[in-house]
């Protein structure tokens, strides 16, 4: 997993709250490997028509968007199905990370496995972060994982929340099955002790 | 005394492996399930070099992308369905996990297998690559949907990193009327509290309509927790559970079903456990739903009218509501039982167990369909108990098509679809945008109420056929 540390890049506004993971990846193309990249398919049918032309009036068709590394979202992004190729689509487009008022909450898990960075801010500044990208498109937003911040094209400064254990393997783009592997006594030690008191399992 | 817990409370901390001081837990899993669509995590182990920690605890069956049609493998014509289903096969073959593959009775939905089989039981935590993994929470287990990553940390590990959820309690007290059913139910408690109502909780079902249900009608409920954003939904285990448990085949037998159930008879929450947020519904209120948007929250009782976003102050709420029925092409105002359908399908890890089949049948039996209908058992086994009971029968004569086990067109995976601009009845459980097939327009209703749509041609109040001329 690549380390995310400081972003400074444009920042792309999607006002529509729920926004599920069948919009953002539909079902018919999760039959494909990871390795199969995933960035074309990136909210397809809303991107693209019939004839697989980009649909101009979609957001990450238009000017300054397409080259888009993080998103302004609205409430509840990425709720609906649990399929991680939500994510891979999202990072393979180029999004490292998504600011919303808040996630669903398996794409938020999910997203902090791949190197994405979910932000939770409250729903006012969102949508003033929202306005302040529709007014000059292409604008930037700059994220600093260590310090906790994100810098708002009015030059407002806010402080986001992040578990502790997520931002160390953010930060050193590690992903979390060797720390687990690490503590495999503990691991084997509970499960004895724990057959022993449920030992019809 | 230990200060009093709730259900959800004592499965955490019976699981917690250990804890770091910035409150993430490492928690034991106690049975994984995968499925058809878990070949990404399969190949991430692989690449890591790590073999399936617990091949015990992990169990596997195709469903996504088995053909309805006939669970002969050569009869899955795309080959990238057939190759996603084969490689299940392989890898459950390869790893030692038990499979119940698409030649075995045993074969179907995931969270249709888990109960049906005696997997799902109280205490456990379970989790398997879906969101409606919520569902064994019915059986009075913590059970959750995890992406592919976590997926490969399951099978690597038995363990998951997780941050503790908060408790929220819905009681739902009085008695349902007839024709009015679980579907019914979950779907008025999604429209009170929204598609976020739920974020970053664990739901506890409680009041006196809940252990009333059975445990078919309470997988439903739990199903569903996930489309009110919840991570989980849970019923405290009870009599119903123990009945329901006893007897199955990976139920505990003997002196170890004793064992199970003292313990079992432990976890119900304590008296004055804390909840940090509760909400109640009166049963009695609750009418046969429907939906009318593209979201599960966008749902009404059949006797009202679509919605107009004209009163709507908010404008964000406003303008998702416009959205929602232009996709949906519906007119602010038409009462929802005017809008004709095109298609019924009954099936899904929300209903497509016996009781499902049987409720639906009873409406069926003597009518006839008069637009394209198909029902999909969830389990080989269900389909074959239906069968013993002569339902197949009673859905050919009503004109339905009845088809093998498997998640079908709830999401369309194994082409089962809705053509574009289509209307669907359906008893699954996500009415988003394409979710049934690119354009698909998606109602979601309970099986009786799938029923009647399919004999009138268009959304019905079930109720007016409860009593026979």
């Amino acid at each position: 997993m690549e380390p995310f540390t400081r972003l400074d890049a444009t920042a792309v506004p999607i006002g529509v709250p729920n926004i599920d993971t069948d919009q953002i990846i539909p079902a018919r193309f999760l039959w494909r490997k990871r390795r199969d990249g995933w960035g074309h398919l990136l909210f397809h049918d809303l991107r693209f028509n019939e004839a697989g032309a980009p649909k101009p009036d979609f957001v990450l068709n238009r000017g300054a968007w397409r080259d888009a590394r993080i998103v302004v979202a609205d409430c509840n992004f990425g709720c609906g199905s649990s399929r991680e190729h939500a994510v891979w689509a999202l990072y393979d487009f180029g999004i490292r990370a998504v600011m919303a008022p808040s996630f669903g909450d398996i794409f938020y898990n999910n997203s902090f496995q791949n190197g994405l960075l979910p932000i939770i801010l409250p729903a006012g500044r969102v949508a003033a972060l929202r306005a302040l990208l529709e007014q000059s498109p292409g604008s930037r937003v700059a994220i600093d994982l260590e310090t906790q911040t994100a810098t708002g094209p009015d030059g407002a400064i806010d402080t986001f929340d992040v578990d502790p254990f997520r931002k160390e393997c953010l930060l050193a783009g590690t992903d979390d099955i060797s720390f687990t592997l690490g503590h495999r006594e503990r691991i084997a030690a509970f499960e004895d002790d724990y057959q022993a008191k449920v030992r019809w399992l | 005394m230990a200060a009093p817990a709730t259900l959800f409370d004592k499965i955490w901390s019976s699981h917690a492996i250990l804890v770091r001081p910035d409150g993430a837990t490492l928690l034991h899993i106690d049975r994984h399930l995968v499925h058809d669509g878990s070949g990404n995590a399969f190949r991430m182990l692989k690449e890591k070099g790590l073999p399936v920690r617990r091949p015990d605890r992990t169990f596997a069956t195709p469903d996504h992308y088995v053909s309805t049609l006939s669970h002969d493998l050569a009869s899955i014509n795309e080959p990238h369905r057939r190759g996603v289903v084969e490689d299940l096969e392989a890898n459950a073959k390869a790893a030692g996990l038990t499979l119940f593959g698409l030649a075995d009775r045993r074969q179907g939905i995931v969270h249709v297998v888990g109960p049906e089989q005696g997997l799902s039981q109280p205490g456990m935590i379970m989790v398997c690559g879906d969101s409606h993994t919520a569902t064994h929470g019915a059986l009075g287990a913590l059970a959750f949907g995890v992406g592919a990553s976590e997926v490969g940390h399951v099978l690597a590990t038995q363990t998951l990193w997780q941050r503790k959820p908060k408790n929220m309690r819905i009681v739902v007290d009085g008695t349902l009327a007839p024709g009015v059913h679980a579907k019914d139910v979950i779907l008025a408690i999604i429209a009170r509290i929204g598609t976020a109502g739920g974020v970053g909780h664990v739901i506890e079902y409680a009041g006196s309509t809940i252990r009333g249900l059975g445990i078919e009608a309470r997988l439903t409920i739990c199903n569903m927790s996930i489309e009110a954003g919840a991570r989980a939904g849970m019923v405290a285990p009870d009599e119903t559970t123990f009945a329901y448990l006893h007897g199955r085949p990976y139920a505990p037998k003997g002196a170890d079903w004793d064992a199970a159930l003292a313990y079992w008879g432990t976890l119900a929450s304590d008296a004055g456990a804390q909840f940090d947020r509760e909400v109640s519904l009166d049963a009695a209120e609750v009418a046969p739903m429907v939906t009318w948007g593209t979201s599960p929250e966008a749902a009404a009782p059949i006797t009202e009218r679509v919605p107009d976003p004209a009163g709507v102050p908010d404008v964000a709420r406003r303008e998702g509501m416009e959205r929602a029925l232009a996709y949906m092409d519906l007119r602010p105002g038409m009462p929802l039982s005017d809008i004709a359908i095109d298609r019924v399908f009954i099936g899904s890890c929300t209903n497509s167990r016996i009781e499902d089949l049987r409720a639906a049948a009873k409406v069926l039996d003597g009518r006839r369909a008069v637009i394209p209908a198909m029902a999909v058992p969830g389990s080989s086994l269900v389909k074959a108990q239906a069968e013993s009971e002569g339902l197949d029968a009673i859905f050919k004569r009503a004109g339905f098509e009845w088809r093998e086990a498997g998640c079908s067109m709830c999401v369309g995976m194994n082409g089962d679809l809705v053509a574009p601009g289509e209307r669907c009845a359906s008893t699954s459980n996500r009415n988003f945008v394409g979710r049934q097939g690119k354009g698909a327009r998606t109602h979601l209703v309970s099986p009786v109420m799938a029923a009647a749509a399919a004999v009138t041609g268009k959304l019905t109040d079930v109720r007016q056929f409860l009593t026979r001329p």
